[in-house]
């Protein structure tokens, strides 16, 4: 399936639900939507005849700290088995009210995709059916694969760049 | 107040249900992971599963990784084919960095990947064997699979967690002792392993333990996601290797099987007919195996040889910046799957050109089908259960990352 012609299919039968569209890196044709017209755009791909996105692939958030009022996103990459086209949605929210409507009720599989999501990025599916920790403590208060908390303790000081003869920690981010 | 309402809210034992802990260091999980059974009598009313007893932050720590250093992380996702998530990761960044890997690699690749589907399905059929009361063909088939580890030390230096291959291609050739084994392997498998299939693939006890045990429909196997043999045992031929080739597998001659009703039985014959696949490619692979190099020409990327570091100016700056991290890498977003031994294994990678991954995902298929779990067992009995659990070849190490 050429790219112009599912953005054209799209923006025929949803106008204005696709915000920005291109082709990615890899040549996968990339769509941007708005949080609140995620799950319709999602539903349309899955649903319409023409484009058939029926397998969702995989589902997952990235933080962009610096992006203001954008800085979370979810990527949702879907999967036409019988063409073998697949597609990537992407919507972005804001880290202050991170809210997006389940896909639990089009995906079985989304279930535990939004809680690992949430899990690790604090972002709220709602409508999810059981919308908890999956693979971290219960307990825990943050959220850690947002870009802020660094992967050990930042008060250590066994790994303190000194002592193995380099100064500073400038342009090495490997913690 | 609190304290009743606490209680009333437990189903115990002089009530109707019982609760049961299965898991999570129960032998019959085969891994660490829980599933909080209500049961009546033998039989499951509800299950729900709690995982992330070894979640190691594989993504987190992907992010503060060079590439290189992401290959040993990968080796402890599905542990039993370690080797198809290396190989996937190596074929990520190489479709990052643009590198044309040369056909002799691929072919080796596709040598070592099988190799490592037959080592996983061994594992699985064998412990279904052993789930059922059939102990005798795991004792067997562990020996095979520790040959299929012996030619992992042979091309890697490793068994269990191999690192195995380089970005741009293989770390090394493969050595007189890896041909002579994978050549005697090739000769003596087969055998052994029609032995093993004899034992259980018509066996009356085996077959009334399985047909029917842990059945999904290919609807509800397709919305929860489920890729790999658990999927083409509801008759769905979905294969990674055929929809979209890597690594040359549209080269080779397979075909792909399916079941029928999606049950432990059907998964357990998909597995089977898979490994005789497997060795189909892997006698084409080896027949037809390319001469030239085992590596692509990629100095940026690929270490140089020992020697030349201590003789070789551009060799030297090479490696020393390989070593530091200091690789050039491409912006830009890029998906790869392969067909891991459990199903469509997928790493979504975000590069921001620096030394890191900005963002690594792993598509782990064994995470995304456990969660049909509970609708699968709810009704059955709890001997089922843990066939179904067997079956599924859920892996600890994939389901939490």
């Amino acid at each position: 399936m050429k790219p112009e012609l599912i953005v054209a299919r799209i923006e025929q039968q949803s106008p204005g639900v696709l915000e920005h569209s291109y082709v990615a890196y890899d040549g996968m044709l990339t769509l941007e939507t708005a949080p609140s017209r995620a799950w319709e755009l999602l539903k349309f791909l899955r649903d319409d005849e023409m484009l058939h996105f029926h397998f969702l692939t995989t589902l997952f958030g990235v933080h962009y700290p610096h992006e203001q009022g954008r800085e979370l996103c979810v990527v949702y990459q879907l999967h036409n088995w019988l063409q073998n086209a697949r597609i990537r949605v992407k919507t972005f929210l804001s880290i202050e009210e991170p809210h997006l409507a389940t896909v639990t009720n089009l995906w079985a599989t989304a279930d535990w995709m939004e809680r690992e999501t949430y899990d690790f990025f604090g972002i709220v599916f709602d409508g999810h059916p059981h919308l908890k920790r999956i693979l971290n403590v219960e307990d825990l208060d943050v959220f850690p694969l947002r870009k802020e908390y660094r992967l050990e303790d930042g008060t250590r000081t066994d790994k303190d760049d000194r002592f193995f003869g380099r100064t500073g920690n400038e342009g090495r981010r490997f913690d | 107040m609190e304290v009743q309402s606490y209680f009333s809210s437990l189903d115990s034992l002089d009530g109707e249900l019982a609760t049961l802990n299965l898991g999570p260091t129960h032998p019959a999980t085969h891994g660490i992971f829980q599933n909080v059974l209500k049961m009546n009598g033998e039989r499951v009313v509800s299950a729900e599963p709690t995982i992330g007893y070894i979640h190691r932050a594989f993504e987190k720590l992907a992010e503060h990784r060079p590439y290189n250093q992401i290959t040993p992380i990968t080796d402890r996702l599905n542990y039993c084919s370690s080797p198809i998530n290396n190989l996937g990761w190596h074929m990520t960044v190489e479709k990052l960095a643009r590198i044309e890997v040369p056909k002799r690699a691929q072919y080796m690749r596709v040598i070592i990947m099988e190799l490592a589907r037959i080592a996983d399905h061994l594992i699985c059929n064998s412990v279904i064997g052993v789930d059922t009361g059939a102990l005798t063909g795991f004792t067997y088939m562990f020996q095979e699979r520790e040959r299929i580890y012996d030619m992992y030390e042979e091309i890697c230096g490793t068994r269990l967690t191999t690192n195995i291959g380089r970005i741009g291609g293989m770390e090394r050739d493969f050595t007189p002792a890896f041909h002579k084994k994978l050549r005697d392997f090739l000769k003596t498998f087969p055998g052994r392993f029609e032995e093993f299939n004899r034992l259980l693939e018509r066996n009356r006890i085996f077959m009334d333990r399985t047909i029917g045990a842990g059945p999904i429909a290919a609807e509800r196997a397709l919305s929860y996601g489920f890729t790999g043999p658990n999927l083409r045992a509801c008759g769905v031929d979905y294969d990674v290797r055929v929809l979209e080739p890597y690594s040359s597998y549209e080269d080779f001659d397979f075909i792909i099987p399916v079941g029928t009703q999606g049950d432990t039985y059907d998964r357990f014959i998909v597995r089977q007919e898979e490994v005789r696949q497997s060795l189909r490619i892997i006698r084409q692979a080896y027949e037809n195996l390319p001469e030239g190099p085992y590596h692509a020409d990629v100095p940026a990327y690929y270490l140089p040889e020992k020697p030349d570091v201590y003789t070789k100016m551009e060799a030297l700056i090479y490696h020393f910046k390989i070593v530091m991290g200091e690789v050039p890498i491409p912006k830009g977003e890029v998906y790869h799957a392969v067909e891991g031994a459990n199903g469509e294994l997928g790493f979504y990678l975000i590069s921001d050109g620096g030394r890191q991954p900005y963002r690594l995902h792993f598509r782990r298929p064994c995470f995304i089908y456990y969660q049909a779990y509970p609708e699968m067992i709810c009704g059955a009995m709890l001997s089922d259960a843990i066939l179904t659990m067997s079956s599924l070849n859920v892996i600890a190490g994939e389901l939490d990352a």
